[in-house]
């Protein structure tokens, strides 16, 4: 029952499926640590997943298509930096304007320059490690991903450090909990928010350019599927930790391929049952292990300087 | 300060009632006078909702002429077909009502500080259990105490929807962002799975399966000889009922002051986990009606994956409108006339249905903008645009 070919198919199809969560999420958890809830987050990863569709169909290359994803993720969380952060607008408003504009907006260009042609792009090049990722049953997948797998470990890494590590880190944690106190000690808390909310786009549009360039191989309108509120998720129940973000996103990984490894086995399950396993665990694990409190206590609160 | 300060601030509070507008309410509130708060009223009307608007419709004009277009055209057909004329008009009215309940169902959780983002999930139980056993129920019962019955359904199981993430809230503090967005996503997974595994007709030959369907005779009644349905009247008076009871009985003030402060609240003696379940189980029966309106209105059955994802939408502009009923409804209204009427615009246009979001996104976004410069002039602050102008025009001055 067990074959290799199987549990290499659930590795890889796991991994695929958490890359995109681990991005957004990452992003999002500097941002919300920093203390601005980005609801919006979906609506960044599809200016991603559209941006880094284009740019690398215009330019034939993938890695400027991830530029252009992350350029295009880091302009729509421009406006929030405006509005939320200069301004101190209500971000969930704000949030959700930015996820409707985007989707109308993808859709609209998708319409104009795709679809006639539909365009696709081929197969992502993977790293081969000649021997390691000949490895029976996990080499393939731990040796012979997708560039971009990396890279995503890599941030998650870089993520972990500058946040828990260095007096940025530092900065960033401590405007989520008191600006005023932040302020006081000579930060600017309104260029901490802004670099914060900033990354969170970019990332978030890494994160969308990941779905159209690796895992779809083109755009479709919508194609992030609630990726974006996942990952909010995550980064709520991750607690500023990006490793447990990253352990939480392969977690609904495995689940996700789960489903299609089980139909290969030929055991019937409802999709529907499976799709909502990860949420039931998420619940489940807050019951048992989530019970005080653990968002930042500035969160969703603009920051005007000199009030209260 | 000025009297007509005076009068601007009395004015705030008036409109903030929510907590947002908490900021707006410093220099005390004193008497106003009644006959400039008329002006002051249309003024603010003006500038926080006819301005944005414009203006959303001015940046999508440009968007649409870049694309080649033309934006007269455009807008003519979303106002003909959403306002002027009457099959139209009846569209946009039919849409209103599952937006309006969703919106009471905001308001009651919004008011009393709690998340109910998980109105997705809520709406299509409230939906399936009806799309379910409308058709069978119809078979044993007269129309009107079957209509009753199914809208009580919908009702009861969109609150029992907000079970879980309720005792989580009340029992351990769990953040209900996150609870509800989770039951959202199961529930849409589930209420697709009743529709396929439960409710199915068993009709051979069928490409999604669905309900069996209910006779157009035995559906909600409708209005004045239109297709109008009566869920229109339950949305609004579902709406207007939660603004009153918000404003004029003690629930809606133990509700307003849980949402203002929990610690207070508590101090103040209220049971406050008894009033956080009893908002989550308000708000999801109305969420979960809104479903069963639809389906009893409109769709008549459910298909496995029916998701109209109407939820979000609401969000912002019961946000938008501080909780204030009555300034919902314009704002439901007016996304109504935009959805129905850029449905036919955008396919005229040639344009993916899509667009019409992003003509919503702009309103939302120079709503909150208007906000912004609403808020600062009631501070007494000056805005940017009114600094720069004034250097402008002294600078002229010193010229003379």
């Amino acid at each position: 029952m067990f074959d290799e070919t199987l549990i290499t198919a659930l590795l890889v199809g796991a991994i695929a499926a958490s890359v995109p969560l681990m991005l957004a999420g990452i992003g999002e958890l500097i941002s919300e640590r920093a203390g601005v809830l980005n609801v919006g987050l979906e609506g960044m990863m599809l200016m991603g997943a559209y941006g880094g569709f284009w740019v690398a169909i215009e330019t034939g290359s993938v890695w400027l298509g991830f530029i252009g994803g992350a350029a295009a993720g880091a302009l729509a969380s421009l406006l929030m930096v405006f509005l939320c952060v200069r301004w101190g607008l209500d971000q969930i408003v704000v949030g959700i304007g930015i996820l409707l504009g985007a989707e109308g907006l993808t859709s609209l260009l998708d319409a104009v320059t795709f679809a006639d042609t539909r365009p696709r792009i081929g197969r992502p090049a993977r790293v081969d490690i000649p021997g390691l990722s000949d490895i029976p049953v996990a080499g393939r997948a731990v040796f012979g991903e997708p560039y971009m797998v990396y890279v995503t470990l890599l941030v998650v890494a870089v993520a972990g450090w500058v946040l828990w590590k260095t007096p940025w880190g530092l900065a960033i944690r401590a405007t989520g909990e008191r600006p005023e106190a932040v302020d006081a000690a000579g930060v600017n808390v309104v260029a901490v928010r802004s670099l914060a909310v900033l990354s969170a786009g970019v990332l978030g549009g890494l994160g969308g350019a990941y779905l159209s360039l690796v895992s779809a191989g083109n755009f479709i309108p919508m194609m992030t599927g609630g990726r974006g509120f996942m990952a909010i998720v995550l980064a709520m129940l991750a607690r500023g930790r990006p490793l447990l973000l990253a352990a939480g996103a392969l977690l609904f990984g495995f689940a996700t391929a789960g489903t299609t490894a089980l139909q290969l086995f030929g055991v019937e399950v409802r999709p529907e049952l499976v799709n909502s396993l990860p949420f039931a665990v998420v619940l489940a694990a807050l019951v048992l292990f989530g019970r005080n409190e653990f968002l930042p206590s500035a969160l969703a609160l603009p920051y005007v300087r000199g009030e209260r | 300060m000025k009297a007509s300060d005076h009068v601007r601030t009395e004015l705030a509070d008036e409109n903030a009632d929510g907590r947002a507008g908490a900021s707006d309410r410093k220099n005390g509130k004193t008497s106003g006078l009644s006959e400039s708060s008329r002006t002051e009223k249309i003024r603010r009307a003006i500038l926080l909702t006819i301005l944005p608007l414009l203006a959303a419709i001015l940046t999508g004009g440009l968007l649409i002429l870049a694309f080649g277009e033309n934006p007269f055209a455009f807008y003519g057909t979303i106002i003909d077909r959403g306002i002027v004329s009457s099959s139209g008009l009846q569209e946009t009215l039919i849409r209103m009502a599952p937006l309006l309940l969703i919106a009471a169902g905001l308001i009651v959780a919004f008011s009393a500080g709690i998340w109910n983002l998980g109105g997705d999930g809520q709406f299509l139980f409230g939906a399936s259990i009806v799309g379910g056993l409308a058709a069978t129920v119809s078979d044993a019962m007269p129309r009107g105490l079957m209509l009753i019955f199914m809208l009580s359904m919908s009702a009861a199981v969109g609150a029992a929807w907000t079970i879980v993430p309720a005792l989580m809230k009340a029992r351990y503090g769990i953040n209900e962002i996150i609870t509800t967005l989770m039951m959202s996503a199961i529930g849409v997974n589930l209420a697709s799975l009743s529709v396929k595994v439960w409710f199915l007709t068993g009709e051979q030959g069928l490409q999604i399966p669905r309900t069996r369907i209910l006779d157009v005779s035995d559906r909600l009644p409708t209005l004045f000889g239109t297709r109008v349905h009566a869920g229109l009247v339950i949305g609004l008076v579902a709406v207007i009922a939660l603004h009153l009871m918000m404003r004029h009985t003690t629930l809606g003030l133990r509700l307003n002051l849980l949402g203002a402060n929990v610690k207070a609240a508590r101090h103040a003696g209220l049971k406050v986990s008894k009033l956080i379940v009893v908002t989550f189980l308000l708000s999801g029966a109305f969420m979960g009606l809104a479903g069963g309106v639809e389906v009893l209105g409109v769709q008549g059955l459910v298909r496995a994956g029916f998701n109209p994802a109407l939820g979000l939408v609401v969000v912002p502009l019961v946000f938008l409108a501080r909780m204030n009923g009555w300034v919902t409804i314009a704002f439901v209204f007016l996304l109504s006339v935009l959805t129905i009427g850029g449905e036919l615009a955008t396919r005229q246009a040639g344009l993916p249905n899509d667009f019409g979001l992003l003509i919503v996104a702009l309103v939302l976004i120079f709503m909150t903008i208007a906000e912004y410069f609403e808020a600062r002039r009631v501070r007494g602050e000056r805005t940017v645009w009114q600094t720069m102008s004034d250097r402008l025009l002294s600078r002229g001055r010193a010229g003379v």
